[in-house]
């Protein structure tokens, strides 16, 4: 069995997909507090981690429950709720869609939302995904194709900036 | 059930996502470590220094300083086996280490003859343990035989036990087993190489 790794690996090896599954799932505002639990707490349960355990399923778990926590304080109601606020953070450089995709993904309802960052950003299979959102994997698996489609929808089909190439 | 990653244009979709600061992630880092360490989570925290003797890794315990390494002991493997032998809850954390690299430096920079820090000796026992606790009488500037220390340490015959102790010694320069010599004069090894001991008792000589 291989032996488990310094803490300090698991954060720079997962670090980005936890910040990136943060963000689809809060939003630009809250990812960061999202991360911020999501690491102390798995550092203080990670010596009772079985060895060989999946350590990107686990992480993508204890980012779920933080993110319902995060939700629930700050909007006191049951979680997660519809529609992210709108907010243009700055995040990411202009023009590189960053700001574009968080608002889009950030108004899917909560479920697709999930089922995208789990499955798409952090690359849970959709059996996962299942346990995760409560539900089947076929569930799932249509929650994320919805989401997608959504996505899709709203950032290419619906966005007046989107031209179309010219064939010269 | 690979399919699902066989979308490439679902990744294009989300591919604005991919881009995660590096300086966020920095800051994300720091602030986990200053909130472990407040909530006594953070077991180990390392960092390196530079010094004379190349780049040295130190790593404390909340108790204290628990080990430095040298360059070719691999610093890498070398927390490793901290992970399997004390605790994997390890962080880069300077902080913690903050007195440490500034007594080394006083002591490199020839400002300071003895350390003032609390030292965690979890990584050694018995025998070798009693070597590394006499080890620290030995006066700067001065030196003493493996046959010296092991009568010191209540052992007159475990000469070869003196340089075990010695070799496998996790708190070197902060405990000075470079102040361990043959009989004959000569250096004897040293786990940072020969000339890291030349350096050292050159340094402690002028």
């Amino acid at each position: 069995m291989e032996p488990k790794k310094p803490f300090e690996l698991i954060v720079r090896e997962h670090g980005p997909t936890v910040l990136r599954v943060c963000r689809a799932v809060l939003g630009p505002h809250d990812a960061e507090d999202g991360w911020s639990e999501t690491f102390l707490s798995a550092l203080r349960a990670y010596p009772e981690l079985p060895a060989g355990a999946n350590v990107q399923a686990w992480l993508v778990t204890i980012a779920h429950r933080k993110s319902i926590d995060i939700v629930r304080t700050r909007n006191r109601q049951p979680v997660p709720v519809d529609v992210l606020p709108v907010s243009h953070s700055g995040l990411g450089i202009p023009g590189d869609g960053h700001a574009e995709v968080l608002d889009a993904v950030g108004q899917l309802p909560p479920k697709q939302r999930q089922a995208v960052a789990y499955h798409y950003l952090a690359g849970l299979p959709y059996k996962d995904v299942a346990v995760l959102l409560g539900g089947t994997p076929d569930a799932a698996r249509r929650a994320g194709a919805d989401g997608v489609k959504a996505l899709r929808t709203i950032l290419v089909d619906g966005s007046v900036s989107y031209v179309k190439e010219e064939t010269p | 059930m690979t399919i699902d990653h066989n979308e490439p244009d679902v990744s294009e979709l989300l591919a604005p996502f991919d881009s995660v600061e590096p300086a966020v992630l920095q800051r994300l880092h720091d602030r986990l470590a200053a909130a472990a360490a407040e909530q006594h989570t953070l077991d180990i925290a390392y960092r390196t220094v530079d010094s004379p003797i190349g780049k040295l890794l130190l790593a404390a315990t909340e108790r204290g300083m628990v080990r430095v390494a040298f360059e070719v002991e691999d610093h890498d493997a070398v927390l490793q086996l901290l992970a399997e032998k004390l605790s994997p809850r390890i962080l880069f954390s300077a902080g913690r280490l903050d007195p440490a690299a500034r007594e080394l430096d006083e002591y490199f920079a020839g400002m300071r003859h003895n350390f003032d820090l609390p030292l965690d000796f979890s990584l050694s026992r018995g025998f070798r343990l009693s070597v590394l606790e006499h080890l620290p009488h030995i006066a700067y500037g001065h030196t003493e035989s493996y046959a010296q220390v092991a009568l010191a340490a209540g052992s007159p015959r475990a000469v070869r036990a003196v340089g075990t102790a010695c070799a496998t010694n996790p708190l070197p320069v902060i405990v000075p087993c470079h102040r361990v010599v043959k009989s004959d004069g000569s250096f004897g090894n040293y786990l940072g190489g020969t000339e890291a001991k030349r350096t050292l008792l050159a340094l402690e000589a002028a």
